[in-house]
């Protein structure tokens, strides 16, 4: 056991040390962070400037009814269409919305004149103006009178819960949709990163001919378990890294550009979020507290569970590649087998966050090899203890069947050099007496 | 007293069978040349001995006690082909390989300084492996081989590679380590390092040990009764059932001759023989060399 405590921390000192892990672990957050600080930004200077939109009317029907705000000037003009139109540039490059006079039951022709293509949120304000304009209209001339109408303006916005054991939350789907999609793609990603890892590590040992000498003072799984818990650990250290730098970061962005509502406001509306619910969403929680919604600490824990589970699984599996083969360049033919199940979850990942429990999704998480990405995608939404206990334990028994196999396979593998391995080669290996 | 017993080894493969009853005893505080073409299971039986490999039957005895993980911490093993991490420190890459050993850090990085003061490496302490050139790495291999002073060093080819004033340096190292109290196990098919260096030799062939005891035993096994003189002016007819086998003219009317005696025989009675006829100048016993009886022996068998 304390030899393998060697092993572990040699791999992990020389992983760790190295620039190139470092220079990654330390730039991918701040990357990712400067990114989204930088559309934010971005998105802010655009706000700051206020669009003057220019509005002929000849129905007289909206006067004073378009509401200026921040970002959005309304200037009515007594002008016929063609003189406005020629004199566009100086009334204001950013629009002349023309109101031609109008039959109410069908109101054609109202047209919006701009340099170039109206901004989405702009052209959602004016036409959401114009249909509760015409729609009041409608209804006065139907009789309903100004206080029936107070009674009936109704404004509705579905606050998404979601039911646990623990009582009820809000949720919002939309920050539960991309922590599933985030949780996948990163655990696919780390699986197949640090899987890669340990396969090159025992083929560089293997290579080096250093494995003779080293398993003269230790038992080849003691070797092979070293190696894949010194590089977990290297994981698992790139991953803390990467979240609470991402916290800091983030964090840090937020109180120093002051944005947080702003950012809030800016993210909907450039998503197309439409009018009305823009007003609802000064009451409603804003994107930061939604995300609060999420249960992130519970997304970590399972997160950093599964990804040592699947971890485990095809790091073995990767050992057992990097002990069959010679050098790098031999390792393609042994890996395309082992990346199917990985490329299949990322593919059936669609299907499993449109309906997370549904059949695929429920046997995809249940299945080892598949189990990680897809479990991930599932937790968000929120899984049954029984299944998420379940597909856990199928787990844990896969990567010690794996480890078990693999184990066997490497302790030969590792002696030979030179000899063409297919997979036949690969069963005697296993069944070799030791 | 054996420091290593091998009981009837048997090891095959899946297609091949790599030893054959296999028994060897190896004396402590020797140097036990064990010898062999390629393929012949050498490097099958020294994987036995370091637990790498466990016999299909038979049995190995270290001190007299059946081999077990303990004993891995006694024995020193350089393979054939050996390799260290490229990228790491050389100093590093000791201490590792020795803590893996089981020697505790301090007691490990005192040796390390140590041996590499005394192979002259001292300054290569911090640097990478891979900026070492291959005569170094090997010294630095040799290092880690013998790092936890064990009571047993198996060294297999371990002169490949060297040039011959690193050659000297190892074989003086090896030398002193015997000295010291170790025994080594030295497989080979170079048989000029055999010759000077090995005291007990086993011949393995074709996965079956053909011929092993001491080196001074075995040679005189195999004397073939032959001595080699040189003399000036011929000599004519010899009796007592002496044989000239051949004569050969040197300059200035030297010749050198070749002549097969009875077995049991004393070279005085040769020499005055020979005394009577012409004036001796040289006069040798012809002893097979390591090279001509691990020849013999191995075409004989095939």
């Amino acid at each position: 056991m304390n030899k393998i405590l060697l092993v572990v921390k040699r791999e992990y000192v020389t992983r760790v040390r190295k620039r190139s892990f470092i220079i990654m672990t330390l730039s991918t957050p701040l990357l990712f962070a400067g990114l989204i600080g930088a559309l934010l930004w971005i998105a802010t200077m655009d706000q700051a400037e206020q669009k003057i939109i220019t509005v002929i009317d000849d129905s007289g029907l909206f006067k004073n009814k378009f509401q200026n705000t921040d970002d959005l000037h309304f200037l009515y003009l007594d002008l016929d269409l063609e003189t406005a139109k020629s004199d566009l540039n100086q009334l204001g490059p950013d629009g002349l919305l023309y109101i031609p006079d109008i039959d109410i039951q069908n109101p054609q022709g109202i047209q919006l004149y701009s340099e170039s293509n109206p901004h989405f949120g702009v052209l959602n304000k004016i036409e959401s103006t114009l249909e509760k304009e015409i729609e009041l209209i409608k209804m006065k001339r139907m009789g309903v009178d100004q206080q029936t109408l107070e009674i009936i303006d109704t404004k509705i916005s579905v606050t998404t819960l979601s039911l646990t054991s623990s009582g009820e939350k809000e949720s919002n789907a939309e920050a539960t949709f991309g922590t599933a999609y985030v949780s996948s793609l990163l655990i696919y990603f780390f699986l197949f990163l640090y899987g890669v890892q340990v396969m090159k590590g025992v083929i560089e040992e293997k290579y080096n001919r250093i494995v003779e000498v080293i398993i003269s003072s230790i038992k080849p799984f003691q070797l092979m378990m070293g190696k894949i818990l010194g590089i977990a650990a290297v994981g698992l250290t790139q991953f803390l890294v990467w979240v609470i730098l991402s916290i800091l970061v983030t964090s840090a962005g937020v109180s120093i550009m002051g944005f947080k509502q702003d950012a809030a406001t800016i993210v909907s509306e450039s998503a197309g979020v439409d009018n009305s619910s823009m007003e609802l969403a000064q009451s409603s929680p804003g994107i930061w507290e939604m995300m609060d919604t999420i249960p992130f600490t519970y997304v970590m824990v399972t997160f950093i569970i599964y990804f040592l589970g699947g971890y485990f699984l095809y790091a073995s599996l990767f050992a057992v590649v990097g002990s069959a083969v010679d050098s790098d360049a031999d390792s393609q033919q042994f890996m395309f087998p082992i990346t199917i199940p990985l490329i299949i979850s990322i593919i059936a990942l669609g299907f499993v966050l449109n309906d997370p429990d549904g059949q695929i999704a429920f046997w995809m998480s249940m299945v080892p090899l598949t189990s990680p990405v897809i479990m991930l995608g599932r937790i968000p939404f929120g899984v049954p203890f029984w299944q998420l206990a379940l597909s856990v334990s199928l787990l844990i028994a896969g990567f010690i069947i794996t480890t078990w196999i693999a184990g066997r396979i490497y302790r030969v593998g590792i002696l030979t050099h030179g000899s063409k391995v297919n997979y036949k080669t690969l069963t005697k290996w296993f069944f070799q007496n030791y | 007293m054996y420091l290593l017993e091998a009981k009837n080894i048997c090891k095959s493969y899946a297609n091949h069978k790599a030893l054959i009853d296999v028994s060897l005893q190896i004396p402590k505080q020797s140097i036990f040349g064990l010898l062999g073409p390629n393929g012949a299971g050498k490097t099958t039986l020294i994987r036995i001995i370091t637990s790498i490999l466990q016999a299909d039957s038979g049995t190995v005895l270290l001190n007299g006690e059946e081999l077990n993980r303990n004993h891995i911490q006694v024995i020193g093993y350089l393979p054939e082909e050996r390799g260290l991490y490229k990228k790491m420190r050389v100093g590093e890459q000791l201490l590792y390989l020795a803590r893996l050993k089981g020697l505790t850090r301090s007691t490990a990085v005192d040796r390390i300084h140590r041996w590499l003061r005394k192979l002259d490496m001292a300054e290569w302490s911090r640097k990478n492996i891979e900026d070492l050139s291959k005569g170094m790495q090997q010294k630095i291999q040799f290092i880690a081989t013998v790092l936890h002073e064990p009571q047993l060093i198996i060294l297999d080819e371990p002169f490949s590679g060297f040039d011959p004033i690193n050659v000297n340096i190892i074989r003086d190292e090896i030398m002193e380590l015997r000295n010291n109290g170790a025994t080594i196990i030295f497989s080979t098919h170079r048989m000029e390092s055999v010759e000077s260096l090995c005291d007990h030799i086993a011949l393995i062939n074709k996965s079956e040990k053909i011929l092993d005891g001491r080196k001074k035993d075995i040679k005189q096994q195999y004397r073939s009764n032959k001595f080699e003189i040189e003399h000036a002016g011929p000599i004519g007819s010899l009796n007592h059932g002496y044989e000239i086998l051949e004569t050969q003219a040197l300059e200035n009317n030297h010749y050198q001759t070749v002549i097969r005696v009875p077995d049991k025989h004393n070279p005085n009675l040769l020499l005055q023989a020979i005394m009577g006829q012409s004036e001796i100048h040289k006069f040798s016993e012809i002893i097979p060399s390591m090279n001509e009886i691990f020849i013999s022996k191995v075409s004989e068998q095939s």
